[in-house]
């Protein structure tokens, strides 16, 4: 151990940075990773109980007693990882192949600028906020290439459903995330989570309609209940991967998609709900203990807008595709477009927390 | 050092991408490179250190114009053969615009007025923050041009949504507003029926 750590003090400066943000990172994706894993079993379990069944409740965690269920996730990696991989014999086999990684990538890029805690954030750039609108835009990549290199009716309907759908969603996003600019003064996230401390400075009090859009926007994104035309299995069968099986099923629909629901939700805790500062920052005092900020707080919030999700799902039918294009276009665009005027006059007469 | 191991992967994968694009068979490929080629100049440009210009080439050019792009090719029925038959006309023709473009840059290149430094050409910024100056600047000296840029974009759009607003007359078709604004009021009639009597 000692020999370790002098052979690591005796690295380049640069090197031994890439080394320590390397094991970072591992550790970030492994986290993300394995959320996605425990996100599936529950998503199964909280809709169970919501429609009074029982979910998966077979596997237990290497036999651990009262763990009844929680193997599951790892039963279904396994099985989709031994499953075969079948290439339609008229699909393009390179982009085939290629798409499903394509819509791994900026799902898990995206996390680089998400701060964590008060001292954690891999890259604390200034442009995080950009960052994150450039990262998430290429996640239609996969969906689309998927749809169309499986050469099949099906696939190709669903992959220009949605599509059309992200593209739409994307504009309100961005739109919301333009009023909490206009509110932190700046792109980085870690500032824009300090901008909101305080009494009442939760970017959600001033901003609500845009907090309720840039999280529907952002379930729209993912493609989820009740936005999931792009596979809806009573018109077009399954959607863009109707062709896609084993290890290729699991890494272009289940990995991007449940770590875009978890990166939604942690985005949504950050832009509008203080990210890691406690709900009781400012109310009690600051050397309280329930003051202090910290990933648990994040973590809190995370995985209440994770819960909504699935809520979600269980509650509402699916959208009819006009109605998702109405919502997108012409409800919630001239929304954004109306609050941040509205915002700009607040900021103009000093209504609000806000001192530039 | 490890900046320009970078600059050469860069700058290396750049140029295969861009010949990809021209040289691939299929256009869908061709698109895909042509994503390639934004994603690596936009690597590029953050080595340089213009962090916003890389960010929004990615976000414009990749996430919304060529997502577009992507879609009218993959609608496209090209046939190859067909699209090669003028290739022997054409070839001259295509030299010369090849030679003249090649010229450009040899002259740009060999003969540039100033000995530009090309891995740390613009790496004088003051401000840290790429995103703050670039808004300082476009809100303070060039505010007239730059609104008026923006109001050319809204009148393309405009203009863009006016050529497809054509409609037939007569058309039936679904008035969404209608349908969510209908109350139980305006389709349900209650009414009370007289219960006939027992004979």
């Amino acid at each position: 151990m000692n020999s370790l750590a002098r052979y690591y003090t005796s690295l380049d400066p640069a090197l031994q940075f890439a080394l320590l943000k390397g094991i970072e990172i591992v550790g970030v994706l492994l986290a993300v990773v394995i959320s996605v894993a425990f996100m599936t079993l529950a998503e199964r379990k909280v809709i169970g109980w919501m429609q009074g069944r029982i979910g998966p409740n077979r596997v237990t965690l290497f036999g651990i007693p009262f763990t009844d269920g929680w193997g599951q996730p790892f039963a279904d990696v396994v099985k989709l990882l031994f499953k075969e991989i079948v290439l339609p014999a008229s699909a393009d086999r390179v982009l085939f192949l290629l798409a499903p990684m394509i819509a791994l990538v900026p799902a898990f890029a995206t996390w680089a600028v998400v701060p964590f805690s008060p001292s954690f954030v891999l890259a604390d750039i200034d442009a995080g906020l950009l960052y994150i609108l450039a990262l998430t835009s290429l996640g239609v990549y996969g969906i689309i290439l998927a749809g169309w290199a499986t050469n099949s009716k099906y696939a190709l309907l669903g992959a220009l459903r949605s599509a059309a759908q992200i593209v739409a969603y994307e504009i309100a996003m961005g739109f919301a995330l333009v009023g909490v600019l206009m509110v932190s003064g700046s792109l980085n996230l870690s500032k824009i989570v300090l901008s909101q401390s305080g009494p009442f400075g939760w970017n959600v009090i001033w901003l609500a309609p845009l907090a309720v859009i840039y999280f529907i926007s952002g379930i729209a994104e993912t493609n989820r209940a009740p936005f999931d035309v792009a596979e809806g299995e009573s018109e077009i069968v399954a959607g863009f991967h109707v062709e896609y099986s084993g290890a290729t099923f699991a890494t272009l629909f289940a990995l991007p998609e449940y770590a875009n629901m978890i990166l939604i939700a942690t985005l949504t805790s950050v832009m509008f709900f203080g990210g890691w500062l406690s709900p009781f920052d400012g109310y009690l005092g600051a050397d309280s203990l329930l003051a202090q900020p910290s990933f648990v707080w994040l973590f809190a919030k995370i995985v209440f807008f994770l819960f909504c999700f699935l809520w979600f799902r269980a509650t509402f039918p699916r959208y009819r595709y006009d109605q998702i294009m109405r919502l997108g276009w012409k409800v919630f665009i001239p929304l954004t477009l109306v609050w941040i005027f509205v915002e700009g006059l607040m900021v103009y007469w000093h209504v609000g927390p806000w001192r530039h | 050092m490890l900046i320009n191991i970078l600059f050469y992967v860069y700058a290396a994968t750049l140029v295969g991408a861009a010949l990809g694009v021209v040289l691939a068979r299929n256009s869908v490929h061709s698109a895909m490179f042509l994503v390639l080629a934004f994603f690596t100049s936009s690597g590029l440009w953050l080595l340089l250190g213009a962090e916003f210009l890389a960010i929004v080439l990615v976000l414009v050019y990749v996430g919304a114009v060529m997502v577009l792009f992507l879609f009218v090719v993959m609608m496209l029925d090209i046939n190859i053969a067909q699209m090669k038959e003028g290739f022997t006309r054409y070839a001259p023709l295509g030299a010369l615009i090849a030679l003249v473009v090649i010229a450009e840059i040899a002259y740009a290149v060999w003969y540039r007025p100033v000995d530009l430094n090309l891995l740390g050409a613009a790496r004088v910024v003051e401000d840290p923050s790429n995103t703050h100056s670039l808004g300082t600047v476009l809100y303070t000296v060039y505010v007239y041009p730059f609104q008026l840029a923006a109001v050319l974009l809204l009148l393309a759009i405009v203009a863009a949504i006016t050529l497809t607003m054509r409609q037939r007359p007569n058309l039936k078709k679904q008035d969404i507003s209608a349908q969510v604004a209908v109350r139980k009021a305006d389709r349900l009639q209650i009414v009370q029926v007289a219960s006939e009597k027992r004979p």
